[in-house]
């Protein structure tokens, strides 16, 4: 091999490695071997595959139902942040669903008891929210440090007693009123002073996207800059990839995990935000439940990485939205439930088969070279 | 993420004690002993409170029907743990399980074809879980995760595309599904039914206790308890066996000594999936008597509790088991009144520790917090009547948070539970 001036088409392909795109093909792959499982299915059931998926496509692409789509990624982002950052430490907080219903249910009771200045209003809102969210995640992270009792079964238990709490709470002998026009109960309505305009971002549609996309946007960013740009961010992933390394270079790892686990919940606190804050202005029990372990699949989908989790909240809910359309096709809309299952699975295996071809190609390529007697370059070698 | 290890639970970040110097054993003494302390503290509480639901005939009743759901889903763990992967997918191969028991059993119109559905349905997921696991090497509790959301959502397919159309049945749930046989014990039934009523100290708990364990108990049932011991044969008293464990333990050195890692981590998830998918169909079956969506409620996860709280062996796993089933049982029973009685049992309880930690193990302040905390909770039970509903059906779920917390530090899981493992990776 000669040495060559490195030419602007080789700096770009350095930057853009082969097997770098790979790790971007995975994804693509996952989605269309979901895609072509669903359309099995669908043949197996005598709905006409290519025709029912064709139809979700259309009807998704729809501009309400773009607004839809982006109002419920807001959501499924914030969900999957809050699980990304427990993840980057080897922590599994599965009880992001337990810790959102709280904190929403308490932060919509507490605005809708109050009036403040605006932004004084929102603000309260939004601490109250996170305050509970972290209140309840830190239980787990003590219990995890103090007793040594695994995080998993711990958030899956406090899930469970989150909810009865939350039952007990919503009640109207305590913190709930009737819903004017229908028979559900919910927190009493927060005034106007709370409430987040939305904002019309996608033309020819009424219906309004979420203000607070821009609380998801910034947490996004914070989340990037927390993890990538400072000390505490460092001593959290070198905890997550090696524990005993960590220690060695004088993390205190009892302190982590419950920090972690704190800060994981404060942003599980901020996933009903939107919702709340930006369309029904009350805490009623048709407020979504779940999203933990959908945002354990979307963090999955984005491989815990800010830009990487977007997609996969847009795509998660493009899915969701876009199955609306099945009822009218007498297809049920829980295939999506399928092809989403599929999606994780196949995208977990994936990358893990990417990963074992990058470590495999990287050690042929430094053999060669070693073989063929120029010294590695040091950049780009680790892959 | 993929590096590392991780298990249900990892050993806690404490400095290691001084040694205990007298090491506690258990043996069949002593455990009939705690058992007869225990017969003997329930009825007591039921004496005072007048809960009679505390040892009725049929709590104990449900309470069997209950741990054996959780049970079977903690055998599924405890097999494929033993084998070095950890299964937080067993939910979803339960909530299989639900539906291929239910769908067998109609389909066939036998109950037992049901039975073998179910498991079938649920060792399918463990054989995903298997190939993601074991041949990609995918972090376990990542695929557990997936395996989850894919049995709830093709459970939720098939039930809309099957059920719906039948009559009786709906989007959410199947039509009634034939039930496996009940027996009872002949001739105990009436003499104890009149023991039980009588409302004597001691005599009629134990009466009712015994009425509740040997009369109307279903075929699966005893079948499944039958499953305990004979897992504890295999996987403990049979060559086969020990190499399962070999593999949980250290994987290399099975390697080493020619036992096909792979096959066995394979068989042994497949195994699991098909005890949770057993655990769905009895779910089904014998505890309802159709499948309904959301069946399982967690019930997967309290069998992974279970399971910890078992230390990783089969009695262990069913003593915990029978508590989580017995909790669950009296919130069904007259939650408020029952789940209200507990609480004084729950403080004699906690007083017996509090004085064992004085006096066996010179532990002053973990004898205070102990005490504060029995002097709370016997507050409670002072100060309130009942429970609230909404309170009464997380007892389970308390439950295990607050056995796992007392307990979790003196466990020992797996050496190698939960580590991916590639074949040769030990040359």
């Amino acid at each position: 091999m000669k040495q060559k001036a490195p030419t602007f088409t080789d700096r770009l392909l350095g930057r853009v490695s082969p097997v770098g795109l790979l790790s971007l093909a995975a994804p693509v792959l996952a989605v269309a071997f979901a895609a072509l499982i669903t359309m099995a299915v669908l043949w197996f059931t005598g709905a006409p595959p290519f025709k029912t998926l064709v139809a979700m496509v259309e009807y998704g692409v729809q501009p309400r139902s773009l607004v839809l789509t982006l109002n419920e990624a807001t959501t499924y982002y914030l969900a999957a942040l809050a699980v990304a950052i427990g993840f980057r430490m080897n922590l599994f907080n599965i009880g992001v669903d337990g810790q959102y219903r709280l904190a929403a249910l308490i932060a919509a009771a507490v605005g809708g008891a109050v009036t403040l200045p605006a932004p004084l209003h929102i603000a309260l809102i939004v601490f109250v929210a996170v305050l509970v969210g972290a209140g309840w995640a830190s239980i787990a992270g003590l219990l995890k440090v103090k007793r040594g009792v695994s995080e998993v079964i711990s958030t899956i238990m406090l899930n469970a007693i989150a909810t009865a709490l939350g039952s007990w709470l919503l009640n109207r002998e305590r913190l709930a009123v009737e819903v004017s026009g229908s028979n559900n109960i919910g927190t009493r309505p927060i005034a106007e002073s709370g409430q987040v305009p939305g904002l019309a971002l996608i033309p020819g549609t009424q219906t309004k996207v979420f203000g607070l996309i821009i609380l998801a946007v910034v947490m996004g960013v914070l989340y990037h800059v927390l993890l990538n740009r400072t000390r505490f961010g460092f001593d959290l992933r070198a905890t997550g990839r090696s524990e005993s390394a960590a220690v060695a270079s004088g993390v205190n790892v009892k302190r982590m995990v419950v920090i972690a686990m704190i800060l994981s919940g404060a942003m599980a606190g901020l996933i009903g935000m939107p919702q709340l804050l930006g369309a029904s202005y009350s805490y009623s029990l048709d407020f979504p439940t779940g999203l933990g372990f959908t945002g354990i699949a979307i963090a999955l989908l984005g491989r815990n990485h800010p830009v990487g989790i977007a997609f996969g909240a847009l795509l998660w809910a493009f899915l969701n939205t876009s199955a609306n359309i099945l009822q009218l096709r007498n297809v049920s809309p829980d295939i999506v439930a399928i092809m989403q299952g599929t999606i994780v699975l196949s995208v977990i295996i994936a990358y893990e088969l990417v990963h074992r071809y990058q470590i495999s190609a990287t050690q042929r390529r430094v053999s060669r070279e070693l073989a063929s007697g120029t010294p590695a370059p040091a950049e780009g070698a680790s892959v | 993420m993929s590096k590392g290890g991780l298990t249900t639970a990892e050993a806690p970040f404490l400095e290691p004690k001084a040694p205990v110097a007298r090491k506690f054993r258990l043996t069949g003494q002593t455990l009939l002993l705690a058992l007869g302390a225990l017969v003997l503290l329930l009825s007591f509480a039921r004496t005072v409170t007048g809960a009679v639901d505390l040892t009725s005939a049929g709590a104990i009743n449900a309470a069997v029907a209950l741990a054996v759901p959780i049970g079977l889903a903690g055998l599924g763990g405890l097999w494929s743990e033993r084998a070095g992967v950890v299964n937080i997918g067993l939910e979803g191969m339960m909530i299989l399980g639900t539906w291929c028991g239910a769908w067998g059993a109609l389909q066939f119109d036998n109950p037992w074809a049901g039975v073998v559905a179910g498991a079938i349905g649920g060792a399918l997921g463990g054989l995903l879980h298997a190939v993601a696991t074991v041949t990609f090497g995918v972090d376990h509790i990542i695929s557990g995760v997936a395996i989850n959301i894919l049995g709830l959502g093709v459970t939720q397919f098939l039930s809309k595309v099957t059920f719906a159309e039948m009559p009786g049945g709906g989007d959410s749930q199947s039509p009634p599904v034939p039930k496996p046989e009940v027996v009872s014990l002949p001739l105990v039934g009436d003499p104890l039914t009149w023991l039980e009523k009588q409302g004597w100290f001691l005599l009629s708990d134990v009466a009712g206790i015994l009425r509740g364990l040997l009369t109307n108990v279903s075929l699966l049932t005893i079948l499944a308890i039958l499953l305990v011991p004979l897992t504890y044969y295999i996987l403990w008293r049979t060559a086969f066996g020990l190499r399962l464990r070999s593999c949980g333990e250290s994987p290399v050195a099975a390697e080493s000594l020619g036992v096909s890692v792979y096959t066995y981590k394979y068989v042994a998830v497949v195994v699991s999936g098909a005890l949770a998918g057993l655990g769905g169909a009895f779910l089904a079956q014998v505890a309802a008597s159709a499948y309904r969506e959301g069946q399982t409620s967690g019930r997967g996860f309290i069998g992974l509790a279970a399971m910890i709280f078992g230390n990783w062996r089969p009695g262990g796993l069913a003593a915990g088991a029978t508590l989580f089933g017995y909790t669950d049982a009296l919130q069904l029973r007259r939650g408020g009144q029952s789940v209200h009685a507990l609480l004084l049992v729950v403080v004699v309880l906690l007083v017996a520790v509090a004085v064992y930690q004085l006096v066996r193990q010179n532990r002053m302040r973990a004898a205070l917090i102990t005490g504060i905390a029995a002097v709370v909770v016997f507050a409670v039970f002072a100060l309130t009547d009942s429970i609230p509903a909404e309170f009464t059906s997380v007892t389970p779920h308390i439950t295990t948070l607050l056995v796992l917390s007392l307990a979790a530090q003196r466990l020992r899981p797996p050496a190698a539970d939960g580590v991916p493992y590639r074949k040769g990776q030990g040359k």
